[in-house]
């Protein structure tokens, strides 16, 4: 059998694997006793802190510390000129170089000209909270306002202002396929519509933290909340020292959502011990990670779909702007995203799509759970029902019809390789959902609707991505597991133990994790993109396969048997004529010079990098289909929208944890929620208008209904068993699902997000006559 | 500068006497000053319920009391719920067997809150504990598994202690 076949296995061959087994990691998270990155303070350690550029767009003029430096207790204060290498480069692939620069850079602490607001300018070191403090506030910085552009249509204008040298068009991405004009010209409907999402925080609870310190040999240690621990590179090239010389360890995240994708604290820090050689803690304020840090990026979609009467999509003409902010971060790949996932999980024939990426003087946008596939389900999905209602069609029936299956190609050139279940998600919540809702009053409006949806699972295949790890026994029979993924609170250790507790039949409380650190575990890679069961599921799968067939390799030459005819089960080695106890099969392959260890690593599937011009033969590993049913009313004089019910399936491959797979959908989906009735950055000329919990507004208990989860396993997924990703695929179809109840309630499409009561409004009073005050 | 102050709190049932500078949080003296982490800072002005503890019995965000307040104080964070031998108490074993925890960064608070709702009658219904809830933030569940461990935590509670908690549902 090949390695894929191997990791496939049955589902009724499985006895811990799709267990719903309670996480250890739980349960210390809810003793109390789980040390995140914050948790390590005590008052010998130094305190960092930023400060800040308070204005979007300006030439600084002067910096001056002099006083800053007055106050006791001020160890250190930093500006541009003090970082050894101030700049953090960024790959922005496939872009042709009169675009832009194939590597975009932004600086770690500004020197001459600052591009949004929140911009950090000056690093301070001190010995107390106190200190540090009055310090930020005494730092003088002189600011000459520059004209600045705060639209991503308007930077892209001629002679609008450059937030970079080399213009404001950071990327772009096309995909020409078939005859778009004549499917057009040859279509019984063409639909229109333009979409327009809003910047989003990730509003994880745990502001992003960490403590630093020069550990033995040398080595720069930080122990941060991140997603990525392979920044150490980044911060060694920033330091100018060997990259072996830099370690990061993430303890349990308190959330990532994408948000602690790009470093945060870490070159600071980074900054403050090299300069120091002490210990230094820094640890953002709420009010600055929701000025300053990368959000989710706003964008105008504008769609033209052609149908024949029958429902069948013909053609697909989309146009899409995204706003990058100031710098560059993810955003090329963002919009990458975008442009692939760009129609759906459905077979579109005829496409020609443009997007681009401006910069502008807002705060940065990078990657959020989605990445760019998630604003297009608001485009695609509207465009599907708008399509189906006025052909008189149910959008379930229309969605099927157009329904990719195992072997047709995506519009960018990708075969779908893997079986679809998407019409059995449209029928899995169809079937659910029951009765439509109806009105509780005579000024409430009910409505009901699904959206589907597609979205990646696994990096650019031309990253070349890989993950490792390591799995051994101790002498007793405990099992360790070394592997440097980051567990963001989805679960991803557990995920990993309950695999190796699978293949080894080892009690799930007898598996040591070992994870997060860059230094002493094998590299798993980031924990972002949807990716880490894929890659470090696999990797897992593969070393522990390896170690327990070194394991009965060595009992079957000791003890005659054909190693086939053995298997490990309730810590035994077990066959025909044997039964012995795992401690006395790891004695033997001491006596024999067999390792009681398996080490492998996963390599992702390949791929060439694309061009503008996209088209490729594969883009992604694979993708996670589902869809979801929203009912809900609304009150027709207020606008207020009441969520009733909200079903969510979809086809997970494998659901390695039940339990965890229902958290990721749950949580993904009050996300969604989220970012469909509330959330948004509220930027006012580049000022950031939403800068605290009082004014961003985040779903509570009291906003999101109890969310029926259902979970399909067609066991085609490319991870270990069979198993797809989940982590992001939930989070996209909210924000059509509910802009379709809530035009199936008032008959008016809400286009805009969030739908915030006034817009809700603003439809009902465009709305058929009947819905109006009486 | 504050003038510095001398505070004497009973955390989890230890009477500390520490130093707490005039300005200094609740919040910021347990975690800096007592070592007690499990409350955590998410917003600093009392919105996103991360910090929540009981102070005599009372709710509390302490990232809006200072330590100074809490002078003469007893102050329950989530690790006071554990039982003497480190192991989970009955609530926290609710929120265990309904995975109500995944980052597990608004857990400590989440478990506070629901200490206070059980103890005065708010958590009757899904409806009652959502409102209820409503002043912490979850990133992470989509809280229906932390309604769902109140709920258990709640009936286990009243068939410990038939009728106390439901007066209402007595027969004429």
């Amino acid at each position: 059998m090949s390695a894929d076949e191997v990791r496939r296995s049955k589902a009724d061959e499985l006895s811990v694997v799709r267990q719903p087994l309670a996480r250890r990691d739980q349960e210390e998270k809810i003793a109390g006793t789980t040390r995140y990155a914050g948790d390590m303070v005590s008052p010998a350690m130094l305190r960092a802190a930023l400060v800040r550029s308070p204005v979007p767009c300006a030439r600084v003029t002067r910096r001056d510390a002099a006083e800053a430096l007055k106050v006791p207790g001020v160890v250190e204060i930093l500006f541009g000129e003090d970082v050894p290498h101030n700049a953090v480069w960024v790959d922005v692939p496939g872009q042709m170089i009169e675009v832009a620069p194939l590597k975009a850079n932004m600086e770690i602490l500004a020197t001459d000209q600052v591009r949004f607001q929140g911009e950090p300018v000056a690093l301070v070191i001190a010995e107390t909270e106190e200190a540090l403090v009055e310090a930020c506030e005494l730092v003088e910085v002189d600011y000459q306002d520059a004209l600045g552009v705060f639209d991503p249509d308007e930077a892209l204008a001629d002679g609008a202002p450059p937030v970079h040298p080399q213009g404001n068009l950071l990327a772009q991405w096309h995909i020409d396929s078939g005859d778009v004009d004549a499917a057009f010209d040859g279509a019984d409907l063409v639909v229109e519509g333009t979409y327009q999402t809003q910047p989003v925080d990730h509003a994880y609870l745990e502001p992003e933290a960490g403590v630093g310190w020069l550990d033995d040999d040398g080595v720069l240690t930080l122990r941060v909340s991140t997603q990525v621990v392979a920044h150490y590179r980044d911060v060694a090239r920033i330091l100018g020292v060997p990259e072996a010389r830099v370690r990061v360890i993430a303890p349990y995240v308190g959330g990532g959502f994408g948000g602690k994708e790009d470093m945060t604290v870490e070159p600071y820090i980074a900054l403050a011990v090299w300069r120091t050689r002490r210990m230094v803690r820094m640890e953002w304020t709420r009010q600055e990670s929701l000025q300053a840090r990368a959000k989710r990026h706003p964008m105008r979609m504008r769609y033209r779909t052609a149908a024949r009467s029958d429902g069948t999509i013909v053609g697909q003409d989309i146009d899409i702007t995204a706003d990058s902010g100031a710098y560059a971060y993810l955003s090329a790949l963002v919009l990458l995203y975008s442009a692939v996932h760009a129609c759906g999980p459905y077979r579109v024939d005829n496409v020609r799509l443009r997007a681009r990426c401006a910069y502008t003087n807002n705060p940065p946008t990078s990657a959020f759970r989605g990445f760019g596939g998630m604003q297009v389900v608001l485009g695609y999905e509207s465009q599907i029902d708008q399509v189906a209602r006025q052909l008189g069609l149910s959008g379930a029936e229309v969605r099927k019809r157009n329904s990719l299956v195992k072997g047709d190609v995506l519009p960018v050139g990708q075969p779908i390789e893997t079986e679809v279940l998407l019409g059995q998600t449209i029928d899995a919540v169809c079937e659910a959902a029951g009765q439509p809702p109806v009105p509780s009053g005579p000024r409430r409006a009910a409505g009901r609707a699904i959206a589907s949806n597609m979205q990646s699972y696994g990096r650019l295949v031309w990253l070349n991505d890989s993950a490792a790890a390591w799995v051994g026994y101790e002498p007793d029979g405990s099992v360790r597991l070394r592997c440097g993924v980051q567990d963001v609170g989805g679960g991803q250790a557990s995920s990993l133990a309950q695999i190796t507790a699978e293949l080894l039949a080892v009690p799930m409380d007898r598996i040591a994790v070992h994870f997060g650190d860059s230094a002493l575990n094998p590299e798993a890679g980031t924990t972002t993109a949807t990716r880490q069961l894929l890659m470090s599921g696999n990797a897992v799968h593969d070393a522990t396969v390896q170690l327990r067939d070194r394991i009965l390799a060595a009992v079957a030459a000791e003890t005659g048997e054909l190693p086939q005819s053995l298997r490990l089960q309730d810590d035994h080695v077990v066959g025909p004529s044997v039964r012995l106890p795992v401690t006395e099969a790891l004695a033997v392959c001491r006596r024999r010079n067999v390792p009681t260890e398996g080490l492998s690593t996963f390599f992702g599937p390949k791929g060439i990098t694309v061009t503008t011009q996209l088209r490729a033969a594969r883009v992604f590993p694979d993708f996670t289909f589902g869809t979801h049913l929203c009912d809900l009313e609304v009150d027709l004089d207020t606008g207020q929208v009441f969520l009733l019910k909200y079903i969510a399936a979809h086809d997970v491959g494998r659901a390695i944890n039940p339990l965890s797979v229902q958290g990721q959908i749950t949580g993904a989906v009050a996300q969604g929620l989220g970012m469909a009735l509330l959330e948004e950055v509220v930027l006012e000329d580049g000022s950031n208008l939403t800068a605290g919990l009082f004014q961003y507004l985040l779903p509570t208990a009291t906003d999101i209904p109890d969310i029926e989860v259902i979970v399909l396993e067609s066991g085609e997924g490319l991870g270990p068993f069979g198993a797809r990703g989940i982590g992001e695929p939930p989070i996209g179809p909210p924000l059509a699902a509910v802009a379709g109840a809530i035009r199936d309630a008032v008959g008016v499409r809400p286009t805009v997000l969030p739908i915030t009561p006034e817009r809700v409004l603003a439809c009902v009073q465009q709305a058929p006559v009947t819905l109006h005050g009486q | 500068m504050s003038r510095p102050l001398t505070v004497t709190i009973t955390v989890n049932g230890h009477r500390l006497t520490r130093s707490a500078d005039g300005h200094l949080s609740l919040l910021r003296w347990l975690r800096e000053v007592a070592n007690v982490t499990d409350p955590k800072y998410g917003c600093g002005e009392g919105v996103c319920g991360a910090c929540t503890v009981l102070m005599d019995g009372q709710e509390i965000s302490s990232c809006i009391v200072l330590a100074a307040q809490a002078d003469g104080c007893e102050v329950t964070t989530a690790a006071g719920l554990c039982e003497s031998d480190g192991s989970l108490g009955p609530l926290q074993q609710a929120f265990h067997q309904h995975h109500a925890a995944q980052c597990g960064f608004c857990t400590p608070g989440m478990l506070m809150c629901a200490v206070a709702m059980l103890a005065d009658g708010r958590a009757g219904s899904r409806a009652g504990i959502r409102e209820a809830l409503h002043a912490n933030i979850c990133r992470c569940t989509g809280y229906g598994p932390i309604v769902s461990a109140i709920e258990s935590a709640r009936d286990a509670a009243e068939v410990a202690e038939p009728g106390v908690a439901e007066p209402e549902t007595a027969e004429p």
